[in-house]
């Protein structure tokens, strides 16, 4: 099964550019963690045995043609669907959401999941539809069936980032796809009333404000404002080369919430300064931009789509979590990939990166 | 397994693509510039942001200054007082703690319970004291328990500290929170709130040079507030010095001659104006005031009619009755009036148109010239040299014997007195002065008003013969660690009054015999080794004519002593003032005499007396060798002493 052409073909300069990237996030984990008190393995050990871990599940996943994805989508998508509902019932409350399923020997978020299952069932409809282009309405309805499930279920959890990355890595597939301009139109109009709406029917108090102190942070400056504020403050006094490894007074003196998670670019932003936020934007561009590349090289309808999906995903949470770290985005528990702390957050991501390097290594296969 | 299906597509999709990827480099873009205006253009204020999250000053007190008596002891210092603090957000289980709290410190739960709450609204973090001024014992239980008290915190502050108790309180003042008023005034633009700064007396006149400045201690705190180092301290600077002409046993002595009656006594250097003894009874504890005064206590001290606030010595004005004779008498010998040898008869009153002036002496004491007159205290003598004289010419000398305007000793609030003439009466009534008028004020009377600070003063004048110094309180100032920073030279406001030496001569010899002679009314001033000259005085507190008998407290007349001593070459200067103590010669003397008598034992002039239990000896002496009291004259009492009728 395994091919000798597919060494040659496997792109080690990506690999390269995924680990550099875990690399400085394991770095600054050790910087955003060095003032806790734990006992035990510390944050960044366990973040590099999940960067050795994505490693491996690379390589697997790698050896298996990624068509294996085609036939698997639906299956996956029942599956989660039915985790989900578990997580539902069952699940481990965090942080004030259930997002958590305990597996004896780890814990992990289908909602995390879910977000490639979504891509691979779109990849998969779109490629037997591959007649669908410039869509309208009606060719709109299936595809948002199949997201409405899970992005109820994800904001019923309540975790209102994921189920917002649902539906913005589905849209860029569809966008990808195309869609009708007056389609479009007429769905941001008619996005307006529904948001008002589901403010007032669906939204929990806690993410109303959190929306309500991204517009004015100082509303609630020791409340739910403090997390914007506080990673602006640790972001700004960083400067220009910033306050150096561990130097950093705003993570090191805890003045910044989640720092090892989702606030960890900020982390990185106060000690590193606008120089080290530079380079890492760079890697992330380049990640982003070599994703793209591989789906418009792909040949295979369904490689191209699933190419586009995993892309959006990973640009989805760049943007969103830098965003939110540097105040032009509300604050969703949305992790950094590959650079915030926590294992499903980089098996995610590794898994993203692994699906590229696949569809990469086979363009060639037909 | 299904057969793998690669279905080509060269669709023209990748259009999109390109759209897509101008979405993906302009957002990457956009984040870019943002991260360039907060870390590039705006980093200045978000690093003041940063430290100020960082770094907490918190004011360290600056101890005040020492205030020494004369001869170097303590009468105000510092002592440290220990609080009980908590930090609610450290503590887990609140109602435990409170309880042992309120077991090993005996304070209800209630209050605790209150300060907890009250205390919480404030910053987080931030300690609430729960328990001020704790004691040793407390402070020892709890450090003994300190493991079963997690969260709970002892700190310590400088207060002061009174190590004689209440003596010269009304001197040394007391302290205060600084009020919202004072906090927004020039004096202390320094200060920071909550400051304890000097509300009355000493410690308000020089709070400047007590106060010292607070220091600072800035601190890295983490998000939750918790200390986490020091990052710079800047010391405070220890308030200065003051060492004050009083002298710590003469006020003792004078003190306990008082007891509990209400008053106030002045003794002061004829040849300085350094004050040695500054009393006004009753007595405040400053120690109550040191760490805030309670409601409760503050409403007491308010509400007693004696008014132990008050600082009678500065404030309180009375007719300073018969000890006004001097001045009566100054006046009529620099007018012309009278003379050594020029006698008056007395027999008992003085008729002015259909009033009666009566004597306190209903018999009479005949043929009177000044010196008995003085001696004796005739009322009439003074009566008819009044009427001769007119109010202002008794006005003028009593203005040159520094009477009716502050002596300026540099207390807050001094009074003015009063010495009334006919342009006053006409500004303040719009009426004419009448002549009967003089005679009562001749006597002091009327409206004549003194402080018990200028009666010491307008004799020590008259001890030495004219020149009037300013009364002050203060010697030297001192840095904190114990160097001369101002030293104060006596200061004269008037070399000469004007008045002829002989006139002070002969006066004084009068004065002499009120103390020295038979019919003297000041016998109980007598000190046998050294001679004192003195003028006893009994002021009206209500007219009850003919009336006499027991009389309720509050209408009880004041009695007044001035004296000096040695008569040939005066040093010292004593003004008592016992509030409704009836009769000057008995109450008053008495009290000037043990202040005098202290004053020569510490010069080694009188040997002090070998047996301890002997403190009273001079007044019991006294006692014992003038006996019997004089009848009374309603309105104008004075205590005859024994030996009169020889």
């Amino acid at each position: 099964m395994i091919d000798r052409r597919l060494f040659t073909h496997f792109d080690w300069g990506f690999l390269l550019l995924v680990l550099l990237i875990a690399g400085i996030g394991v770095v600054n984990i050790a910087s955003a963690t060095a003032s806790y008190h734990t006992t035990g393995i510390p944050y960044y050990a366990k973040q590099i045995y999940w960067v050795i871990g994505g490693i491996f599940l690379i390589v697997t996943l790698c050896s298996f043609d990624y068509h294996i994805l085609e036939d698997l989508s639906w299956w996956a998508y029942g599956v989660l669907m039915f985790l989900l509902v578990v997580v539902l019932v069952v699940g481990r409350s965090s942080m004030g959401a259930t997002r958590w399923l305990n597996l004896g020997f780890f814990s992990f978020q289908p909602s995390e999941l879910m977000k490639i299952v979504i891509v691979m069932v779109f990849a998969r409809y779109f490629t037997e539809k591959a007649e669908l282009t410039g869509l309208g309405f009606r060719d709109l309805l299936y595809p948002f069936l199949i997201i409405i499930g899970p992005v109820l279920l994800i904001m019923k959890q309540p975790d209102l980032g994921t189920a917002m990355l649902v539906f913005l890595v589905a849209s860029s597939i569809l966008m990808f796809v195309g869609i009708r301009l007056s389609t479009l139109v007429s769905i941001v109009l008619g996005a307006i009333p529904a948001f008002f709406l589901a403010w007032h029917f669906h939204l929990r108090d806690y993410q109303k404000e959190r929306l309500l102190n991204f517009l004015d942070p100082e509303r609630d400056p020791l409340g739910s404002g403090y997390h914007i504020i506080q990673s602006k403050i640790a972001v700004g006094s960083g400067g220009f080369l910033g306050k150096g490894f561990m130097q950093g007074t705003q993570s090191q003196l805890h003045f910044l919430p989640e720092q090892h998670t989702d606030f960890a670019f900020s982390v990185f932003s106060e000690e590193w300064g606008f120089a080290g936020c530079l380079v890492v934007m760079v890697l992330y561009f380049s990640l982003i931009f070599w994703g793209l590349n591989v789906a418009k090289k792909c040949n295979d309808r369904f490689g191209k789509l699933l190419a586009v999906g995993v892309t959006a995903m990973l640009f989805w949470h760049i943007m969103i979590n830098i965003g939110m770290v540097i105040g032009i985005f509300p604050v969703v528990g949305v992790p950094l990939p590959l650079f915030s702390y926590g294992g499903t957050s980089m098996i995610t991501s590794m898994v993203g990166a692994a699906i590229l390097l696949n569809i990469q290594m086979r363009r060639f296969m037909f | 397994m299904k057969e793998i299906s690669y279905v080509r597509d060269n669709s023209g999709s990748n259009g999109n693509l390109f759209w897509l990827s101008v979405v993906v480099a302009a957002m990457f873009f956009l984040l870019l510039m943002r991260l360039l205006y907060l870390q590039v253009l705006k980093t200045g204020s978000y690093q003041d942001l940063s430290e100020s999250n960082r770094l907490r000053t918190v004011p360290v007190a600056a101890s005040r200054g020492t205030v020494f008596d004369r001869n170097g002891k303590v009468l105000v210092g510092n002592r440290p007082s220990f609080s009980v603090t908590v930090i609610p957000q450290e503590i887990k289980d609140k109602n435990l703690i409170i309880e042992r709290l309120s077991r090993f410190l005996g304070v209800d739960r209630a209050e605790l319970m209150e300060k907890w709450e009250k205390g919480k609204g404030r910053a987080k973090y931030f300690p609430v004291i729960l328990a001020s001024g704790i004691t040793r014992d407390q402070l020892e239980i709890i450090e003994e328990n300190q493991l079963s008290l997690p969260g709970v915190d002892i700190q310590m502050h400088p207060v002061r500290d009174y190590p004689n108790g209440v003596l010269a309180s009304h001197l040394l003042g007391y302290l205060g929170e600084m009020s919202e008023k004072e906090m927004d005034s020039d004096q202390y633009s320094e200060y920071n709130p909550g400051d304890y700064i000097g509300k009355s007396g000493i410690e308000r006149s020089w709070e400047k040079e007590l106060h010292g400045s607070d220091g600072g201690r800035q601190l890295e705190v983490d998000a939750l507030g918790r200390v986490l180092k020091t990052v710079s301290e800047e010391l405070p600077t220890v308030g200065e010095s003051l060492v004050l002409t009083i002298d710590l046993d003469m006020q003792k002595k004078a003190e306990e001659a008082f007891g509990d009656q209400a008053g106030a006594a002045v003794a002061m250097d004829v040849n300085s104006g350094e004050i040695l003894t500054f009393v006004s009874k009753p007595d405040f504890d400053p120690a109550l005031f040191a760490e805030g005064l309670s409601p409760k206590q503050w409403k007491e001290y308010v509400a007693d009619t004696r008014h132990p606030l008050e600082n009678k010595a500065l404030k309180g004005q009375y007719p300073p009755g018969s000890t006004f004779k001097i001045v009566t008498a100054l006046a009529g010998l620099e007018e012309g009036l009278v003379d050594e040898g020029s006698t008056v008869s007395c027999n008992g009153s003085f008729s002015l148109g259909n009033t009666t002036f009566k004597c306190w002496n209903k018999r009479g004491h005949g043929s009177v010239n000044l010196r008995k007159a003085l001696r004796e205290s005739c009322d009439v003598y003074f009566y008819k040299l009044g009427d001769r004289l007119g109010i202002d010419r008794i006005a003028y000398y009593a203005k040159k014997l520094g009477l009716g305007s502050p002596t300026g000793i540099g207390l807050e609030h001094e009074k003015a007195g009063m010495i009334p003439s006919t342009e006053w009466k006409e500004k303040r009534y719009k009426t004419k002065w009448l002549r009967g008028e003089t005679i009562s004020c001749a006597i002091g009377q009327g409206y004549v008003l003194a402080t018990p600070i200028q009666l010491a003063s307008m004799i020590a004048t008259v001890a030495n013969e004219g020149t009037i110094y300013r009364p002050h309180l203060v010697k030297r100032v001192l840095d904190p660690e114990g160097r001369v920073i101002k030293e104060f030279q006596p200061e004269i406001i008037t070399r000469s009054n004007g008045i002829k030496s002989s006139s002070y001569r002969l006066v004084k010899q009068g004065l002499f015999e009120v103390v020295n002679e038979p019919g003297g009314t000041g016998g109980m001033a007598r000190l046998y080794e050294v001679k004192v000259a003195g003028k006893t005085g009994t002021s009206q507190v209500v007219k009850l004519r003919g009336k006499s008998g027991y009389l309720p407290y509050q209408y009880r007349d004041h009695a007044l002593f001035v004296a000096f001593a040695p008569y040939e070459k005066p040093e010292v200067a004593v003004a008592v003032v016992v509030e409704h103590g009836l009769h000057g010669g008995s109450s008053a003397a008495p009290i000037a005499a043990k202040i005098l008598r202290q004053y020569f034992e510490e010069k080694g002039v009188i040997k002090k007396p070998v047996p301890v239990k002997n403190e009273n000896s001079s007044a019991e002496e006294a006692g014992t060798s003038d006996s019997g009291a004089a009848p009374q004259e309603p309105g104008q009492t004075e205590q005859n002493e024994g030996l009169m009728n020889d």
